[in-house]
């Protein structure tokens, strides 16, 4: 893998009229790298991705894609490919016309074969001559994603690849995707799936309201996630809220109404040091702990803390 | 799986204009809509010829739709007019007003930018797939029309619009002459229709853009507008055929008609290409802007049709709106003239030519209070005649409905023996009377032409 970085990008910032979409973003993504583009709606990963593919140009900044600075609208770097929004097909033509006309369309002579491949890997070969319209979203997903593939492109670029998909479509696309960085491209996708992103991604970039607000390995985000909330289930909800509440560095947080037949639980906000002291004091009690994990995973936490969506999800 | 390597960085070079046409291509075909109109174009013709040429109820409305079942020439002649009134507008919609919002709804745009890089080629490749489908589709219906008439009908001789004898040959070569003239104007509705495709996206009336302007035309037309005004109006250019149907041809406004229509074309074309390029792609809500289009897109066409008038005008010194008595009595008589002929041959009389007629018309319009000049079906006309050796002179009088565009229709109002019946008698059986009702042009543009 070479260390030239795929995608350099420094204080990049895009305005449509009013409305800045990006400002001063910085980015950088090795080759070979699967990295990950989170944030929550209108956070600017479009913007972002679209400039990444040469959809637009930056009205400040600099950004160099494969070694390429970037110039005008629509020139980009030989070997970027992917989709924003979502992939584009033509519902009048079979999953095989859709890619030949495409590779067709590039110049690109690709045996039948190939194009039956490529296919298979993205889980539509028994559909390959059948006419897109009838496909399911899931479906077309993957045809975008094999057509996005037909280039044998270095840096790959996918908005919300995995929209639609079921667990076994999920599987076969991320096994793709691994494969390709795997053999020395870049992939950059978005999602607002957390969980994707931390089976597939090497990093993350976070942004919100156009800006960057964490980028780097998965494992660092989380520890970025702060104070959790965490369900707590007891033998003696009563005892377990009595010491709970003596615990003057957590939280005891209002959850959800409980529905009847529901075991008795406790929320209880704090880090998971002071988690593993009300454990050992519940425990010390006499109190078995039946149930205990975080309400929302770490990553999404970290999500919502650095977003400051959790502000407007959550009410003590 | 082999490993990639790092090429040396270079950037992508947009697609070429010809695989981007070819790539047109493919998803207009795919279309099943414009495979059912392309069906379509292919029958409809050539059953509404067969099955309408022998009713005993013809479409006498319509130039040479009285004559279908007597020439399978008049067939296609006949399918000529419905095309250009709105049948050709309609075809540009479905091919050419769709074409750019196809993208927008499929929203396939990006898709399309990220594989071409280049918004110029998308723009040429999609204008010229168009072209093409268009002109399939036009060559369908032509061909169609043809076939299907002379199969069911024959290839008989028909009289032109100045009652001249056109033999099959010459209606063959003026038939295709005559689908060619529509090419032009076509090509001004299919630019109207990317235009109205490439500004306002998704919207209906994007769509039906052609149709739209055909309806308004058509409704300008139906006026008695200056004669300038409606040669500079693009769908007067889909009936200027008729101006070869006659001996000398009437070419003026046949020329005029390619001319303005490829000036509409043109014009049509570099502005939806201006909206086109400067579209804002990463817009996606994207649908049109109206307001915005009738400055850009509606505004230039109204201005061209504006200047169009005065150098047509100030060209052909073409003053009113070109119905008048004299050049109206002129080709009245003349047709009268040929048909005659025509009439005694069939009756198998001694043969005369038009020379020796000398026939002459006087016409009247609605009375004395009213000016003998401008379309109406108030005209009255008696036409008068000499025969070779004898001293009396024959009348007939014609109830005459003129249109604004020039063509009349003579309806014969006697005496019985010449323009009273429909049909003669022949020395083998009853034939149609060729003097009892017939199709005639008023050439608009004759007067500037000096012909008066």
């Amino acid at each position: 893998m070479s260390a030239r970085a795929a995608v350099h990008a420094r204080s990049l910032t895009k305005i449509f009229g009013d409305v800045i979409a990006l400002e001063d973003v910085d980015l950088d993504v090795p080759a070979g790298q699967i990295h990950g583009l989170v944030g929550p709606n209108g956070a600017g990963k479009t913007t972002l991705l679209g400039l990444l593919l040469g959809l637009s140009v930056a009205d400040k900044g600099t950004l160099e894609i494969l070694g390429v600075p970037s110039g005008d609208v629509l020139s980009v770097a030989h070997g970027v490919a992917g989709f924003v929004d979502s992939p584009g097909s033509y519902p009048g033509l079979t999953a095989r016309q859709n890619l030949t006309s495409l590779a067709s369309l590039r110049g690109e002579v690709r045996a039948s074969g190939d194009i039956d491949d490529l296919l298979d890997r993205v889980g539509l070969g028994e559909v390959a001559d059948d006419t897109v319209r009838g496909f399911s979203l899931g479906m077309r997903q993957r045809l975008g994603l094999a057509a996005a593939l037909l280039g044998k492109p270095r840096l790959l670029i996918l908005d919300e690849p995995a929209n639609g998909l079921d667990p076994v479509g999920k599987r076969q696309v991320h096994q793709v995707l691994t494969d390709l960085a795997d053999s020395g491209a870049t992939v950059i996708l978005s999602s607002h799936r957390m969980d994707d992103l931390a089976a597939l991604c090497d990093e993350v970039t976070l942004l919100a309201t156009g800006r960057v607000v964490f980028s780097g390995p998965v494992s660092k985000l989380e520890a970025e996630s702060g104070e959790l909330d965490y369900r707590l289930v007891t033998s003696d909800p009563a005892e377990a809220r009595r010491i709970a509440e003596e615990e003057t560095s957590l939280t005891l947080v209002a959850g959800r109404k409980q529905a009847a037949g529901d075991k008795p639980a406790l929320v209880v906000r704090g880090h998971e040091a002071e988690i593993d002291d009300l454990v050992r004091r519940l425990v010390g009690a006499g109190a078995a702990i039946r149930e205990l994990g975080p309400v929302v995973p770490p990553l999404e936490a970290a999500f919502l803390a650095l977003t400051g969506a959790d502000d407007q999800e959550l009410t003590r | 799986m082999t490993a990639l390597t790092l090429d040396e960085p270079r950037r992508t070079e947009p697609v070429a204009l010809r695989r981007g046409y070819r790539f047109e291509m493919v998803k207009l075909v795919s279309q099943w809509r414009l495979r059912v109109v392309l069906l379509a174009c292919l029958l409809a013709p050539a059953i509404y010829t067969a099955v309408v040429s022998r009713q005993t109820t013809l479409p006498a409305d319509a130039v040479y739709g009285r004559l279908m079942n007597q020439s399978g020439w008049a067939g296609s002649l006949t399918i000529l007019v419905f095309m250009g009134t709105l049948a050709l507008p309609l075809l540009t919609s479905v091919v050419a007003g769709d074409i750019f919002a196809a993208e927008d709804r499929l929203g396939t745009w990006r898709h399309l930018l990220i594989a071409v890089r280049s918004p110029r080629r998308i723009f040429w490749a999609k204008t010229l797939a168009a072209l093409t489908a268009t002109l399939v589709l036009l060559a369908a219906l032509a061909l169609s029309s043809v076939v299907g008439g002379v199969l069911s009908v024959g290839a008989h001789p028909l009289p032109g619009l100045d009652g001249h004898q056109l033999s099959s040959a010459a209606l063959a070569r003026t038939i295709a002459l005559a689908w060619l003239s529509v090419v032009p104007p076509t090509l001004a509705f299919s630019a109207v229709g990317l235009l109205g495709s490439v500004a306002l996206g998704r919207s209906p009336l994007g769509l039906l853009m052609p149709v739209a302007v055909a309806l308004v035309l058509e409704g300008v037309q139906l006026l008695p507008i200056p004669v300038a005004l409606r040669m500079a109006l693009p769908i007067n250019a889909f009936l200027s055929y008729r101006g070869l149907t006659t001996e000398p041809a009437q070419l003026s406004a046949l020329w005029i008609g390619i001319a303005v229509s490829l000036a509409w074309t043109a014009l049509a074309t570099f502005l939806a290409y201006r909206i086109f390029t400067r579209r804002d792609f990463t817009n996606i809500a994207f649908d049109g802007n109206a307001s915005r289009f009738a400055l850009v897109g509606l505004a230039p066409l109204v201005a061209l049709a504006v200047v169009s008038t005065g150098v047509i005008a100030a060209a052909t010194g073409a003053v009113g709106n070109g119905v008048e008595r004299v050049k109206l009595e002129s080709a009245l008589s003349t047709s009268f003239s040929h048909l005659y002929v025509l009439q005694t041959e069939r009756l198998g009389r001694p043969v005369v030519t038009e020379g020796e007629l000398h026939a002459t018309a006087a016409c009247d319009k609605g009375g004395e209070r009213v000016e003998d000049a401008g379309p109406g079906a108030d005209w009255r006309c008696v036409v008068t005649w000499t025969l070779p050796g004898a001293t009396a002179e024959g009348n007939a009088i014609y109830q005459l409905d003129v249109l604004p565009d020039g063509r009349f229709t003579a309806d014969g109002d006697g005496p019985k023996e010449v323009n009273g019946f429909f049909q003669v008698r022949t020395p083998t059986g009853d034939a149609p009377n060729p003097l009892w009702q017939f199709d005639g042009l008023v050439d608009l543009l004759a007067e500037a032409k000096g012909q008066e």
